[in-house]
């Protein structure tokens, strides 16, 4: 059945095994999970995932930058003339993006097996997460769009499964359904996309759909409602504006799987399938607008909201949401590959500062509330550490990873619009200086919980720390394989992905490149910038002491309705929820049993009306009967005759 | 013969099962539809073999008005037979562990009620198909008004009365039919002919429809169902809902499209405009529901409105998809209904406020439920998603902007199904589910066997697709005949 349409045959195996590995461990979790013991099912599914792991990095050694391994294994869909493949590929870009997410994936299942030990669905957690992996696996290796929406519905799926994975608290599974319902509304636009490819191109692949679009104008109105469809979906996904508000309370999920659902990689979906469709943004420049604009204003909007919050996890979130925002930004300046580069670095610094407040929760038995930790630093060690890393990371402190990948996008931001520059950049200092508020708050200081608390604080087991000091590594020299090339140095990332990315190029306008001048003085401008929101923080929090008030404590209008995340929840509420609860009892009440059961009953009683009347006729009387005959034939006969 | 065999086994059945004794007659009733199963295998084989040709039988029947005994079993008729023998064993299956009062009777009905099916769905004389329409509203007529429950007696009568007139709308257009035929025929030969004047072909139209979308139901004629559906016993509602309504479905691309082409162009748009806002009606309704049947009738009827635009969209995918939805709703509500079942059997309840927490207790009933519900909400790789997304992809063909509408049921679909989800299995056990038992084996044989086709039919829709193709095209090429 296999149809090779290129090359490296070798390759083959490996392809298949990425995603059928962890597909195999799900459904040996899944059957048999119940009779297996728990020290073994936990290890079948990491390991599942390293097999995973193991046949990327093969792939990726042997697999050249510019080709490309196509494997489609059967029809799936056929009608008409048209039909559409469940098919695989690997080049360049999936190959980035499976690097990162059976690497991670790996970590993090590794980590689960020490933070969910004690957990009674120690298993069933496991299971969804080999499912998510395979689905997200399924989502990057697709050949096509359908392909790619069977990832990308299906990840969201185990995000259902994961956010509600303690089902007994009503309020997970409020956040589950929230988190699967808007990501329907975007899952629609991507259909909705992907109706207007197939009826306009005649197919799904990439490159039919890439080849087709190229022959039409810049900004032409197919291409401009197909890309803001697919951005729909993006929006969803990598929760931007307006559909964000599900990632903050997927934080009801168990820590590993922010980590890796809610941080690391499925929300940067998104951003792959903008950088997969490379040639049809870059042939919407309208779109690409659209992209910048939502993308910065969610960065700051979402950092805003970051400043103030108190739980360990929603500062995180809202800094995931804030670090989407920037990465959608650099894809609305047509710097694909530098958005991608960001990716790949905010995977690694976000999935270590998400397994660390993973581990500082474990330390404390489940409390999340900053303003009860304090001065943990001295207890738990490696966790503080690799925090730190994590945090001079995404503030974009040199020469941790984030700094790179972040610098490159405000460079590009400077090239083509100073005023977004400005903005991302404040954006950027309200990230150094949040995360710094975190860490200050729970690893700085005297501890502030109850000493029945203080006295259990230990150090997380080594499952736990080993992913924790290789995330912190990578978060320290993983921006190296981006070195600006003002430097001196070759961008070996944007070269490795520059087959995919290049397809666009000619469709972009070209960027008058920045002098080394005013490169040299952004990311002086840039560290100077971070290093001092990282010292106010400091000052604030260290040398003043300040803490965040509590709860019940009043506050000036501005930050109050900070705390409250501008109340776009109770908004969303009455806009959408309520109308629609009213608009179901309306129709029932008034429609259906009102309205339409009136219309059939009346008919039914008209009908009654009519046999009581025409009853009347039988009367029994034989002359009658034959009046009303030879009257019968007589009408028949006229209208024979004469009409 | 095959045909023949295919068709008369369940009467057979019908009666040998009422000779039978209550003792054996679930058992007998079981074994009989197995063997009906393999026979629709045996036919399909034959089938493939024969090139995709037709299967026909035919015989002089009644010379004056001209109906014959004529059966043909193309790729679309094989596909409703076979999801017809493929769903009556299972339901059959999810009796047992069940008392029922006088079983012969019940199971004899339900074979009867799969051999009108059969016949509807094989049926190519007019008046024969006719007969076999009727003759399918008379069991499950009887099993609802005798082992339904409590508020039975004017429900039935509703669903009967609104059905009855229906059909007989359809009955006078049968008339009018052979009327205006030259050759005075039922034949569907005759009646493809496409011989009838277009200014006729608009009232014809509605004889037909009306009696279609009142089966379905397409609203504004579905009032009947929802307390049909919570009134009926639970095999019963399978029966409606599972087969029954494919018969409007069915017979919208059968015997409508390709007999009154003018009739579809002219008040064709009218009827997708009804099919699409019935999607968004019903789905709305269905997310205040509170009796788990009822929601789940209000699905139903958001479903098949789907499935009656794409086939009013009059484009192949839109056929395609109708057909395979067809069989994945078919497989998918008579798994809800069978949940609900469960459900009411354990709880004697059915409001899902009072329910809750199931899944602490019940594991394995959560999965399978799960997975249904993934389904219905046509999650890819589940039947449901090839079937809506060629049905929407159908629409959007159709009218961009009546798609985006109609899209609307992914999201209100989700809502709705993983709010009743979250209510029933979700959460704390309450007082009513905390002695909830598992399911025992015959719920974990039909759950599992419709769980396993959900996703086998989702990963590889292709032998439906290809099956229906062929019949389809020729279907289509006389439906938009200019």
């Amino acid at each position: 059945m296999t149809e090779n349409i290129l090359q490296d045959t070798a390759l083959i195996t490996p392809a298949l095994l990425v995603p059928l590995l962890p597909l195999i461990g799900f459904i040996i979790n899944g059957l048999a999970g119940k009779r297996l013991p728990k020290s073994i099912t936990g290890w079948i599914a990491s390991l599942a995932v390293l097999g995973s792991f193991i046949c990327s990095v093969s792939i990726f050694n042997a697999l050249d930058a510019t080709n490309s391994i196509n494997i489609d294994l059967f029809n799936w869909i056929t009608f008409g003339n048209t039909s559409i493949a469940f098919g695989l590929q690997v080049d360049s870009l999936t190959t980035t993006m499976l690097l990162v997410v059976s690497g991670i994936g790996f970590l993090i299942h590794l980590y689960s097996i020490g933070y969910m030990h004690d957990d009674e669905g120690f298993t069933r957690f496991f299971t969804y997460l080999n499912l998510f992996i395979f689905f997200m696996l399924i989502l990057i290796m697709g050949n096509n769009y359908l392909m790619m929406f069977i990832g990308w519905e299906g990840v969201g799926l185990c995000s259902y499964l994961l956010i509600g994975f303690w089902f007994k608290n009503d309020a997970y599974n409020d956040a589950a359904k929230k988190a699967f319902v808007m990501n329907r509304i975007g899952d629609l636009g991507f259909l909705l996309g992907m109706f207007f490819m197939l009826f306009h191109f005649g197919t799904l692949d990439f490159d039919g759909v890439a080849n087709a679009a190229a022959g039409l104008d810049s900004n032409h109105i197919l291409i401009v409602t197909i890309t803001l469809l697919l951005f729909v979906g993006a929006m969803g996904k990598s929760a931007q504006i307006p559909l964000y508000t599900w990632l903050p309370d997927a934080m009801a999920g168990p820590t590993p799987v922010s980590a890796l659902i809610h941080a690391a990689t499925m929300v940067t979906a998104g951003i792959y399938m903008v950088v997969r469709s490379n040639v049809l943004f870059a042939l919407a420049p309208h779109t690409l607008d659209v992209v910048l604009i939502t993308g910065v204003a969610t960065s700051v909007f979402a950092a805003v909201i970051g400043l103030m919050q108190n739980d360990i996890k929603k500062v995180l979130a809202y800094s995931t949401v804030s670090q989407l925002g920037l990465m959608f930004a650099a894809l609305g300046l047509g710097a694909f590959s530098s958005g991608m580069f960001h990716v790949v670095t905010h995977a690694f610094f976000k999935a270590l500062l998400f397994l660390g407040s993973g581990s500082v929760i474990h330390a404390l038995h489940g409390e999340q509330d900053i303003r009860k930790m304090g001065g943990l630093g001295k207890y738990i060690k490696i966790t503080y550490f690799t925090f730190l890393i994590g945090s001079l990371a995404i503030s974009g402190i040199p020469p941790f990873a984030g700094f790179f990948s972040k610098d490159e996008i405000l460079a590009k931001a400077f090239e083509q619009n100073p005023l977004v520059w400005g903005i991302l950049s404040i954006s950027a200092m309200m990230t150094a200086f949040y995360m710094f508020r975190l860490v200050y708050l729970t690893f700085n200081g005297n501890f502030r919980g109850t000493e029945e608390t203080k006295k259990h604080i230990h150090e997380s087991p080594a499952i736990m720390t080993t992913p924790l000091v290789i995330l912190a590594i990578l978060s320290i020299v993983g921006g190296f394989m981006g070195l600006p090339a003002v430097l001196g140095f070759t961008h070996r990332f944007a070269a490795y992905l520059s087959h995919v990315t290049d397809a666009s190029k000619e469709f972009l306008p070209h960027a008058h490149h920045l002098s080394h001048a005013t490169e040299y003085a952004l990311i002086a401008t840039a560290i100077i910038a971070a290093i001092a929101a990282i010292l106010y923080a400091r000052n604030q929090y260290v040398s003043k002491g300040n803490l965040p008030v509590s709860d019940e404590q009043a506050l000036p209008v501005l930050q109050k309705a900070i705390v409250n995340k501008f109340y776009v929840d109770e908004l969303y509420d009455k806009l959408f929820v309520k109308p629609i609860q009213v608009l179901s009892e309306l129709f029932l009440v008034l429609v259906d049993k009102l309205i339409i059961d009136l219309l059939v009953n009346a008919t039914a009683w008209f009908v009654g009306l009519t046999g009581r009347t025409i009853r009347l006729i039988q009367t029994g009387n034989t002359g009658f009967y034959i009046f009303a005959m030879v009257s019968g034939m007589i009408i028949l006969l006229v209208i024979r005759l004469f009409i | 013969m095959m045909l023949l065999q295919l068709l008369f086994l369940p009467l057979l059945a019908s009666l040998l099962i009422f000779l039978s004794g209550n003792k054996w007659a679930s058992r007998l009733a079981l074994g009989l539809s197995i063997v009906e199963l393999v026979l629709t295998w045996l036919t399909y084989q034959t089938f493939k073999q024969g090139g995709s040709e037709m299967l026909t039988f035919f015989q002089e029947w009644i010379t004056n008005p001209k109906i014959s005994f004529h059966l043909g079993m193309d790729g679309l008729g094989l596909i409703m037979v076979a999801l017809t023998n493929f769903l009556v064993p299972l339901i059959i299956l999810s009796t047992f562990n069940r008392n029922i009062e006088n079983s012969r009777s019940y199971f004899a009905l339900i074979s009867l009620m799969q051999f009108a099916l059969i016949g509807v769905f094989i049926a190519m004389d007019g008046m024969l198909y006719y007969i076999f329409w009727e003759l399918a509203l008379i069991p499950i007529y009887f099993i609802a008004l005798r082992w339904g429950g409590p508020n039975r007696v004017p429900v039935t009568l509703k669903f009967f009365i609104f059905t009855l007139a229906g059909s007989l709308l359809m009955l006078f257009g049968f008339i009018m039919l052979y009327w205006y035929n030259p050759n005075h025929s039922f034949d569907i030969r005759e009646l493809y002919s496409n011989v009838i004047c277009s200014c006729k072909q608009g009232w014809l139209f509605w004889l037909f429809f009306l009696a279609y979308a009142i089966k379905i139901p397409i609203i504004p004629f579905h009032t009947w169902q929802a307390d049909t559906y919570k009134e009926a016993p639970t095999q019963g509602t399978m029966l409606l809902s599972g087969i029954m309504l494919k018969m409007g479905t069915y017979s919208l691309i059968r015997w409508l499209l390709p007999i009154l082409p003018a009739g579809v162009a002219e008040w064709g748009p009218l009827a997708i405009t009804l099919c699409v806002i019935g999607i968004v009606y019903a789905s709305v309704i269905a997310i205040m529901q509170r009796d788990l049947k009822k929601l789940l009738a209000y699905s139903s009827v958001a479903h098949v409105g789907l499935i009656s635009a794409g086939i009013f969209a009059l484009n192949m995918q839109g056929l395609q998809g109708s057909v395979v939805q067809m069989v994945a709703h078919g497989i998918n509500v008579v798994g809800l209904f069978f949940c609900a079942d469960i459900i009411l059997n354990r709880t004697q309840s059915l409001n899902i406020d009072g329910l809750g927490g199931i899944r602490n207790v019940a594991p394995q009933f959560n999965t399978l439920f799960m997975i249904v519900v993934l389904g219905s909400v046509a999650l890819p790789l589940t039947n449901g998603f090839i079937g809506e997304f060629l049905l929407l992809f159908g629409v959007y063909a159709y009218n961009t902007w009546l798609s985006v509408f109609a899209g609307l049921t992914i999201i209100l679909g989700a809502v709705y199904m993983l709010r009743m989800f979250q209510r029933v299995m979700l959460g704390n056990v309450s007082d009513t589910t905390s002695a909830f038992q598992d399911l025992m084996w015959n719920e974990r044989l039909v759950l599992g066997t419709i769980a396993l086709t959900i996703i086998v039919t989702g990963i590889y829709p292709k032998p439906i697709l290809d099956l229906a193709a062929p019949a389809l095209e020729v279907i289509l090429n006389k439906a938009t005949i200019k």
